[in-house]
């Protein structure tokens, strides 16, 4: 396994007119090929934004720093006509809400012969769709969807053909974000399980940005937990579900309904404004375990533990 | 049938007919019908004109300002034409000028409008600063200079009503784009690799089509008051061509005597006019759905 994109001392900022906000800041993170990464963290922690970065689809008020690298290339520095070729074909994003993802004004046919085209101009639309119809059925749409609106079709069948639209070409990597989100639970497991099948056919890696625990745990091999903007810890995931090093993912993973008990436990207080420069460690003023030193100093990521667990905490 | 262009068709122009015919039966559907109605029937007298208009338009052809009536239904004018004739042939001009300078101002206004919104930017800046400067003149006046420029003819007419109606086009269609950009199925074909030329193309085009034929109507009525304008100010067509304008401007000081040779060219122009806002009031309210849906409400409480 080598790494399939590799993200180093990455953050971006967004020039507003209350000041700079500092949605992503200093995160590094690697994606090995063939395997699920879990992103997760509260609404507005940065992990959207994160996902948006690598795929360079932030708006123009953004300023990225630190690199990207995906196969090798760096991200940041591809023309925009490579970057162009890299969406889509290599790289891929799935996105929250698939009620909107699709034209309303154009069939299903069309959204497939007009991204086989973006890439290939020359594909003649019977060739197209007998390659939509190959990819509809691997996410299991009957074919007869192509000729309908997007509109006639219902959430979950609209989120299959978005990712059916990715597969087109194969990528390495799937930016899955938040894909269940606006979902309900029994879609929700069924469109993880069709990613997770095809992810082995497709030999295909994919970052699953969510909020939702109990998916990342269920599926993803590696998981790294976002706290305002940065990495506060990245694992493994059986061993960081099974023991917590960092307060915040420990006082995540409290906050989860647990049928035993009654009472629901969460975290104190307010997850930081990512607005201007802050010092010190962005979890200090919530954390039940601060010392002295942490509304001073960052506490850079390092290593720790048997499974090599890189912890942002002072406590190690 | 439109069933059938809503749903066989995945063409703009298809669809746009589409909701139209869809709501035919309601107001603003029959608005829309008897515009093209009135429309349509003057196209025809201009296209027929030859074998359907009694008299020569540009020949004496009875003593002058006789009454209407007999052989000439409305009357003659100051040079003992025939009325009638003359209205006849001179539907041709406000129709040529219609489909000279709306076509002009939306070749250029609505790419100008695709592009300047969706590039945003300093070129957005700069395009919205010479359209708003140009825009910022009464229609007329611009116009009139143009005309006074570049002198007289139909398309040099056509050519000066084009360039005051290029903002509208660019403004409307501009202000649309930068809103459905934002949409999240363009972020989503972006984020597919679409090029930018298709995303415009394919993504936007589409959705902001619907102001298209609404602010073409309105164009096309402001058109043909602009020519008659023109002409009733001297900056018309060179004489020898029928005109509603130049009649007017030829008759109305003798308007006490022979009222018709005024009245039946003004009257045209009326309704002409007002048969083009028709189609253009009503496809507002059938294309944009704003005013549909509460069209919508009220029929749902009634």
């Amino acid at each position: 396994m080598s790494a399939l994109l590799e993200l180093e001392h990455l953050s971006v900022t967004f020039e507003t007119p209350q000041g700079p906000v500092h949605a992503v800041q200093d995160v590094s993170l690697t994606i090995e090929g063939g395997s699920i990464v879990g992103l997760v963290g509260e609404s507005g922690c940065g992990k959207s934004t994160l996902g948006r970065a690598i795929l360079r689809l932030l708006p123009e008020n953004a300023t990225v720093a630190g690199s990207v690298r995906f196969a090798g290339r760096d991200v940041l520095a591809l023309s925009p006509k490579e970057i162009r070729d890299l969406r889509g074909r290599n790289l891929a994003m799935i996105f929250q809400d698939p009620m909107t993802r699709l034209n309303p004004l154009m069939r299903i046919r069309d959204h497939f012969i007009e991204t086989i085209r973006a890439h290939n101009p020359a594909v003649k639309s019977g060739q197209a769709l007998e390659r939509a119809k190959k990819v509809l059925a691997d996410v299991r749409v009957p074919s007869d969807r192509l000729g309908m609106y997007p509109h006639e079709l219902s959430g979950g069948m609209r989120q299959r053909v978005m990712i059916a639209l990715c597969l087109l070409f194969k990528p390495a990597l799937l930016i899955a974000d938040e894909p269940t989100t606006a979902l309900d639970v029994i879609l929700e497991a069924q469109i993880l399980q069709l990613l997770q099948s095809i992810m082995h056919e497709y030999s295909m890696s994919v970052l699953l940005i969510t909020h939702n625990l109990g998916l990342v745990a269920e599926f993803s091999d590696r998981v790294a937990v976002m706290y305002a903007g940065r990495i506060a810890e990245e694992g493994a995931t059986p061993p960081l579900f099974r023991e917590p090093r960092h307060p915040y993912t420990q006082g995540l993973l409290r906050s989860v309904i647990d049928l035993e008990t009654t009472s629901l436990y969460s975290v104190p207080g307010e997850p930081p404004s990512l607005l201007g420069e802050t010092a010190g460690c962005p979890f200090y003023p919530r954390c039940d375990k601060r010392m002295a030193v942490c509304e001073t100093v960052y506490p850079e990521p390092r290593l720790v533990g048997e499974d090599h667990r890189k912890v942002a905490c002072h406590l190690y | 049938m439109a069933g059938w262009f809503a749903r066989g068709r995945t063409s703009l122009v298809g669809r746009l007919i589409g909701t139209f015919l869809g709501q035919s039966r309601t107001i603003a559907g029959i608005l829309v019908w008897i515009g093209l109605g009135v429309v349509l029937t003057i196209l025809v007298l201009a296209l027929l004109a030859p074998f359907i208009a009694p008299f020569d338009p540009n020949t004496k052809v009875a003593s002058p300002e006789l009454p209407p009536g007999g052989a000439f239904l409305m009357g003659t004018d100051r040079g003992g034409q025939d009325v009638l004739s003359r209205i006849i042939w001179g539907s041709r001009v406000p129709l040529a000028i219609i489909a000279v300078s709306t076509t002009i101002s939306l070749a250029l206004g609505l790419p100008l409008g695709l592009v300047s919104g969706f590039a945003g930017g300093r070129m957005d800046r700069g395009i919205l600063l010479v359209m708003d400067s140009i825009y910022a003149f009464p229609g007329l006046l611009l116009a009139i200079a143009i005309a006074a420029v570049i002198g007289r003819g139909i398309l040099n007419i056509s050519f000066a009503i084009a360039v005051v109606y290029i903002p509208t086009y660019f403004r409307v269609i501009r202000n649309h784009v930068t809103s459905v950009k934002q949409e999240p199925y363009v972020e989503a074909a972006v984020a597919l690799g679409m090029p930018r030329r298709r995303v415009i193309g394919r993504y936007i085009l589409p959705n902001v089509a619907q102001s298209i034929p609404v602010i073409f109507s309105v164009n096309a009525a402001d058109a043909v008051l602009t020519e008659a304008g023109l002409a009733v100010l001297g900056l018309g067509l060179p004489p020898g061509i029928p005109d509603w304008g130049f009649d007017i401007s030829l008759n109305w000081q003798r308007f006490d005597v022979s009222w018709w040779a005024t009245f039946f060219p003004g009257l045209f122009i009326l309704i002409l006019t007002t048969a083009l806002t028709f189609v253009g009031e009503g496809l507002n309210d059938i294309l944009n759905p704003l005013l549909r849906k509460r069209e919508y409400k009220a029929g749902a409480q009634a």
